[in-house]
């Protein structure tokens, strides 16, 4: 995205928020969401737009886990790693994920298709063990179903 | 209205979801409609049934048959012989197997039970406020606004002997009036609906099954204490829930239940509803406020408590999803019906999250005061392969660790803290003798450290170290001080740290090395894991 661009998407985002300081966590949702991620150049605007320091702005993009600074990949796999997935076999996915993709947990592939992260509980530890793709939640797996569901984003 | 001889009832709660339900239920439209019964036979897609590890379920009334796993290929067999001839298909509904629950109603699996918070979960078509509204719905909020004083709503929710059924325990009744004594412009009601303790989803089902009952009891809420706003805090992982609470205020604002000038009242009041962005520790009241304004979702320090300086330094009322859907029934039943249920010092029922080594995973209600044992073994179904019970860890990953002597102790907010654990938010983990000890707690403490938010030292520095102590002892590295030093630093956590994340990130450890002390001691002493499984 060219920096025009990305100035006019981030004006468009703060305006449709009110231009209000209180709905910055919402305005940084909004802008991963055209972004992919959250560029310093992003930050930047989101501040100005607010009037409010850029660290602020900085602070509450590395706060929350569903937000990132760095660059994520295509699709990015949240891996639930709590008690009762852990109980029923969670770590056991995280080793053929970390196989199948080549990298370790945090870390995203060369080609930038998948970025693999832990996860807090992802509350459906009904059918734990469960990974999240994107929004599309996956439970009651096996290592197995693995390769299944990663073919479907290859 | 018309008339259905039949109703199958679908599943749609994120664990079915997940296991296909959707499929399911649109060939069951197919298929009715193509053998010409879908004028007789009604598909309904409800909230969640409860058995979430049984997926996709279907319930078929009036003969209340359950039909568990369903895949697409069954349905056709189950429309031919049981809806177009009448007859069960037997080997479809998991005779004998688990439960052994041919009709949803039956045996140990609702009889146990006692509805007052699921109500219309897994009954009602969540996305239709006419079906909620012809089960009572929006009566309680009629009652208040027509006849009943805000002072004298409080004066019921009091007498109930509510208590906040996040985790705090805080009767309901009392966090209103002083709400409702605060002298200010503008007031809130916030539904918290952050629901982030590993282990549990039962604020994500009752928001997905029975949007309205939250809706109505927030206007409650709000009419009680003088407010007219009201936000619902949800987690962003939780867009289902997200959709249906949507859906449910648009509707209500359609009808005029929600807007301007409630059913010609005077009263107004709206709901809107803001998404976190992935934090656990926005459970907690006032982080949860912070993260509201646009700030890290770091918790201030108490007092001034949110009921008097909340949302914008206002007077604002934060009740958990759970705690909200017990509104409308005591509303319109009364307090006293309300005592009726569970025990003296702690009426009313609690919703459990039943995971890990358990037969029937999922979301059940049951009076307060019902024994562990019960639980595991009547509704839950025991414990899978014949294997031993071990231990069960109750009010999430924040909770304590009971041994097989507690199986009888009674489930409240009030007994288990005396016993060193927590009722908490309802999860229940049931763990078998496989497990061992050690390894769990690796996994506890992972998860503190990196939830931690980091705003005081006890919880930041606390959690972190207890993880490493942890770790060193799971790898066979851990010597006896080790053991003194993670009893020491959960005592100063407990009584330092600034908000209920430190204060309670210690307590499974503390009930661990109570009740397991002797497996910790041989992954140190004798560099020996007494079940073999963990990576010692």
């Amino acid at each position: 995205m060219s920096l025009d661009s990305l100035e006019s998407a981030v004006k468009e985002i703060v305006q449709r928020h009110g231009g209000s300081e209180y709905e910055l966590v919402a305005i940084l949702n909004d802008v991963q969401k055209v972004c992919g991620y959250l560029p310093e150049s992003a930050l930047i605007q989101v501040a100005k737009g607010l009037d409010v320091p850029l660290s602020k702005v900085y602070g509450v993009a590395t706060f929350y886990s569903l937000l990132s600074v760095e660059p994520l990949g295509e699709h990015v796999i949240r891996v639930c790693e709590n008690a009762p997935c852990h109980l029923l076999g969670a770590e056991s996915l995280v080793d053929v994920l970390q196989k199948e993709l080549g990298i370790p947990m945090g870390g995203t592939t060369s080609c930038g298709k998948f970025s693999l992260k832990y996860t807090s509980c992802l509350g459906v530890c009904g059918v734990a063990p469960a990974i999240m793709i994107d929004d599309e939640v996956y439970g009651n797996l096996t290592p197995d179903d693995i390769p299944v569901i990663l073919d479907k984003y290859r | 209205m018309r008339f259905y001889r039949s109703h199958v009832l679908v599943c749609g709660g994120t664990p079915c979801v997940l296991e296909g339900c959707t499929a399911v239920r649109d060939a069951l439209i197919g298929e009715l409609k193509r053998l010409g019964l879908d004028e007789e036979v009604r598909v309904v897609e409800t909230g969640c049934l409860g058995p979430c590890d049984l997926g996709p379920v279907i319930v078929v009334y009036p003969e209340g048959t359950l039909y568990e796993k369903v895949k697409v290929s069954d349905v056709p067999r189950i429309v031919e012989e049981h809806l177009l001839k009448g007859r069960i298909v037997r080997s479809l509904t998991g005779e004998g197997r688990v439960l052994g629950i041919a009709r949803y109603e039956e045996p140990q699996y609702l009889e146990v039970q006692e509805r007052i918070v699921l109500r219309n979960c897994g009954i009602i078509d969540p996305s239709s406020i006419e079906e909620y509204i012809a089960a009572d719905g929006y009566r309680a909020l009629a009652k208040c606004l027509t006849e009943m004083e805000p002072s004298d709503v409080i004066e019921v929710v009091k007498e109930s002997g509510l208590v906040g059924r996040g985790g705090a325990a805080f009767p309901t009744g009392l966090k209103w009036n002083f709400t409702a004594k605060a002298d200010a412009d503008e007031k809130f009601i916030i539904c918290n609906a952050d629901e982030g303790e590993p282990g549990t989803f039962k604020d994500r089902l009752i928001l997905e099954g029975d949007p309205h009952s939250i809706i109505e009891a927030m206007a409650i809420a709000g009419y009680a204490v003088g407010a007219n706003r009201g936000f619902v805090y949800i987690r962003g992982e939780y867009g289902l829930s997200i959709d249906r609470i949507n859906e449910g205020i648009k509707q209500a604002k359609a009808m005029g239940l929600l807007g301007e000038d409630i059913l010609g009242s005077g009263f107004s009041f709206d709901i809107e509803i803001r998404r976190g962005a992935g934090a656990y520790v926005c459970g907690e009241e006032t982080a949860l406020i912070e993260s509201m304004e646009g700030g890290r979702g770091e918790p201030r320090v108490k007092p001034p408590y949110p009921s008097t300086h909340g949302f914008l330094g206002k007077p604002t009322v934060v009740n958990n999803v759970e705690t909200l859907a017990n509104i409308p029934p005591i509303i319109l039943d009364g307090s006293d019906w309300f005592r009726g249920f569970g025990t003296s010092r702690c009426p009313g029922t609690k919703v459990f999250t039943m995971t890990g080594d358990i037969n029937c995973k999922g979301l059940i209600e049951v009076p307060m005061g019902i024994t562990l044992r019960k639980i595991i073994y009547e509704i839950g179904g025991g414990i899978p392969g014949g294997r031993k019970f071990k231990m069960a860890q109750t009010g999430g990953t924040s909770g304590g660790c009971l041994p097989a002597e507690m199986l009888d102790v009674p489930m409240d907010y009030f007994t288990l803290p005396e016993m060193g654990s927590a009722l908490g938010s309802g999860a229940l983990l049931i763990m078998d003798d496989s497990h061992c000890i050690v390894d769990i707690a690796e996994s506890f403490m992972r998860f503190f450290a990196s939830e931690s938010c980091g705003k005081c030292v006890p919880c930041r520095e606390g959690t972190a170290r207890l993880h490493d102590i942890v770790k060193k002892l799971a790898e066979g590295n851990g010597t006896g001080e080790d053991i003194r030093l993670l009893e020491d630093l959960s005592h100063t956590m407990q009584r330092t740290a600034l908000c209920g994340l430190g204060q309670s990130a210690p307590v499974p450890i503390m009930t661990m090395l109570k009740y397991f002390r002797d497996e910790f001691e041989s992954h140190i002493k004798d560099r020996l894991c007494p079940t073999g499984t963990c990576r010692l």
